[in-house]
């Protein structure tokens, strides 16, 4: 790439640190001390669901709320007081937030113009910003003549030519079709590494923060439920929430004894031994979950009816009614051919540590 | 749709055009016939009535208030209105009830009683600030207020005004840069018709400025009427023509500049096939 990706690189990996922030909005709590560091040149998307308070954390990291507590530390500068103008990053919404009065080129140096650049300068960096979202051939558009996928990679190439010290992507694939979402996360993964800007990403979709995070954080009730590497997030959830939000769990009833739980006959570790004794809900995968072709054989906890097999792709997802509760199992499709619909079969849970959600007052009354 | 289906809609159309053309243009001309008659009964056809316009004592100077009534009402309007509004909208959207029933308000008293509430206040700005009858701007960017707002109004909900000021933001913008850069250029179709609304308001303001002593335009033909019948109806033709024309090309220009127009006009990719050459 040219001098000014280089240039870019050199600014922009910088540390952002969120110290125990806090907002209220009218007697609501929508962060409630949430402390994050991402490293120099990382992204970390924050995932949860919708009023986890993710985006208002966004919008204290760029200035376009004022924090009620903490602290905002981008580079090493305390950024909490200052106005969203002064904070050199760089947003993209989830809205489209393209200047309409604008062509492609004309939004992309407007950032410069503020920054008082000069018109060669400026002209040279719009046409490789453009360039490097792939849209140079789109440089004299407005928004109204460009796809939602264009608009939200010029917006990208707009936030990207301040060269920003921090990027913030608010949900920008959400208003997109599926296939153009996968697409342009590709690429705003590949831009993101390609400047080396430290990036704090958005949203409310699972398999986008798995698949573009470099870390991932789980938000539920303005708190940060866990930090992780995605397959930490996806193999070893925290609590149970983060179990339930990140990929599909079984919830099977069982009884905590001895660091253990039993779930219908078959004793599994805990992700937590320490858990006191009594009735618990047990978090299962659907991967930990494998089928027998012998559930005609006899009867027992573990064997029901296949009552639907959903293709996948490479995998398969086989939905089981075992009479009292319905379990869904994921296998590659070759081994769930074996049990079409209508199938008895006989279930086997891997013995892996899994977590316990607890009815507080039902462990009580044990 | 089938062609018969099509020919009829074209003929109410057409109807509907030539109907409403004689209701509005009937009167015109009955006015410049009444306005180039002669005196006496078979006395031939005479421009007298318009040529004495300008011969006429203050009515040149009433035309020149008037003008400037109607530019600084606007630019008063426009600095007062647009950004509260943008402010409301984005930092107290509660609000927003409370502004438009302030600006609907005057909509709801009547013009005799609005200047009875002004008269003192005029008495004091009279005697301590200034007896100039651009002072009049103060009561009608009152006036004006409801249909600046409506279509203010109407500008702000087309445009995401929240999201396009928070890029301009995060890009390195300060307010007045948003207002100026951003908002402003995207809603320039509003700004007109706010500002095509309150040129049409004051140029055509009589009872405020009567009650109030002033004489603005109205006032003048009034007391033109008074004198001589025909100079009178040449005036008020004359101010309705003036103001049409001024409305077209301020209405003009403002099209010129819409964003849709000079993009189909520079990228020969997005003219359809007919305009192709």
């Amino acid at each position: 790439m040219s001098t000014t990706s280089t240039e870019t690189r050199a600014r922009s990996g910088v540390e952002v640190r969120l110290e125990d922030l806090r907002k209220v909005y009218s007697g609501v709590t929508a962060l409630d001390g949430l402390s994050l560091t991402i490293g120099q040149g990382e992204l970390v998307a924050l995932l949860g669901p919708s009023g986890c308070g993710k985006t208002t954390a966004m919008r204290l990291v760029a200035g376009l709320e004022e924090a009620n507590g903490g602290r905002v530390v981008i580079g090493g500068q305390d950024v909490t007081n200052l106005g969203a103008n002064k904070r050199e990053i760089g947003m993209v919404f989830q809205a489209y937030s393209l200047f309409p009065h604008m062509t492609a080129t004309q939004n992309v140096e407007f950032g410069l113009q503020l920054h008082k650049v000069g018109v060669d300068e400026r002209r040279k960096r719009a046409r490789e910003m453009l360039d490097l979202v792939g849209l140079s051939a789109h440089s004299n558009k407005y928004a109204s003549q460009m796809s939602g996928g264009q608009q939200q990679r010029v917006a990208l190439a707009r936030a990207l030519a301040i060269q920003p010290k921090v990027l913030l992507l608010d949900e920008p694939l959400s208003a997109l079709d599926a296939r153009v979402r996968a697409r342009l996360r590709d690429e705003i993964r590949r831009v993101q590494l390609e400047v080396g800007i430290t990036t704090l990403f958005v949203t409310h979709d699972q398999e986008e923060a798995l698949a573009i995070a470099d870390r991932v954080g789980v938000m539920n009730r303005g708190r940060l439920e866990q930090l992780g590497p995605p397959t930490a997030i996806y193999s070893r959830p925290a609590t149970p929430f983060v179990a339930e939000f990140v990929g599909l769990t079984n919830r099977l009833e069982g009884n905590v004894r001895n660091g253990e739980v039993e779930v219908r006959g078959v004793r599994l570790p805990l992700v937590k031994p320490d858990t006191a004794d009594g009735p618990a809900t047990a978090l299962i995968r659907p991967e930990a979950v494998s089928l027998g072709s012998d559930g005609d054989a006899g009867g027992g906890a573990l064997v029901g009816t296949v009552i639907a097999v959903s293709f996948l792709g490479a995998t398969s997802r086989v939905t089981v009614d075992l009479g009292d509760v319905i379990l869904l199992a994921q296998m590659p499709t070759s081994q769930a051919s074996d049990h079409p619909a209508g199938s008895r079969v006989r279930l086997t849970l891997r013995p892996d540590p899994v977590l316990i959600a607890r009815d507080e007052k039902a462990a009580a009354e044990a | 749709m089938n062609s018969s289906r099509r020919i009829k809609l074209q003929v109410f159309r057409v109807v509907v055009f030539v109907v409403m053309g004689a209701f509005f243009i009937t009167p015109l001309i009955a006015m410049f016939e009444f306005s180039t008659r002669g005196n006496g009964e078979n006395a031939p056809r005479t421009l007298e009535a318009w040529a004495s316009i300008f011969k006429t004592p203050d009515m040149v100077d009433a035309i020149t208030a008037s003008l400037q009534l109607a530019a600084i009402t606007s630019i008063a309007m426009l600095i007062l209105l647009l950004p509260t509004m943008v402010w409301v909208r984005l930092r107290l959207p509660r609000l927003n009830r409370i502004v438009e029933f302030i600006c609907l308000l005057p909509l709801t008293v009547p013009a005799i009683a609005l200047v009875v509430g002004l008269r003192p206040i005029y008495v004091w700005i009279n005697i301590n600030v200034t007896d100039s009858i651009l002072a009049l701007a103060f009561a009608y960017v009152v006036l004006v207020l409801p249909y600046a707002y409506r279509s203010l109004d109407a500008g702000l909900a087309a445009i995401d005004i929240k999201t396009l000021s928070e890029a301009a933001r995060s890009l390195g913008a300060g307010w007045l840069t948003v207002m100026w850069r951003v908002i402003v250029p995207n809603m320039s179709s509003a700004i007109l018709n706010a500002c095509l609304l309150s040129v049409a308001l004051v140029l055509g303001e009589y009872t405020v400025a009567n009650l109030l002593n002033f004489e603005n335009l109205q006032v003048a033909i009034a007391y033109v009427g008074l004198v001589s019948a025909g100079t009178s109806v040449a005036v008020a033709l004359a101010s309705l023509v003036f103001a049409f024309v001024l409305l077209m090309v301020i209405s003009f220009i403002g099209r010129r500049r819409t964003p849709s127009l000079a993009a189909a006009g520079t990228d020969p990719q997005y003219l359809t096939a007919g305009q192709r050459t």
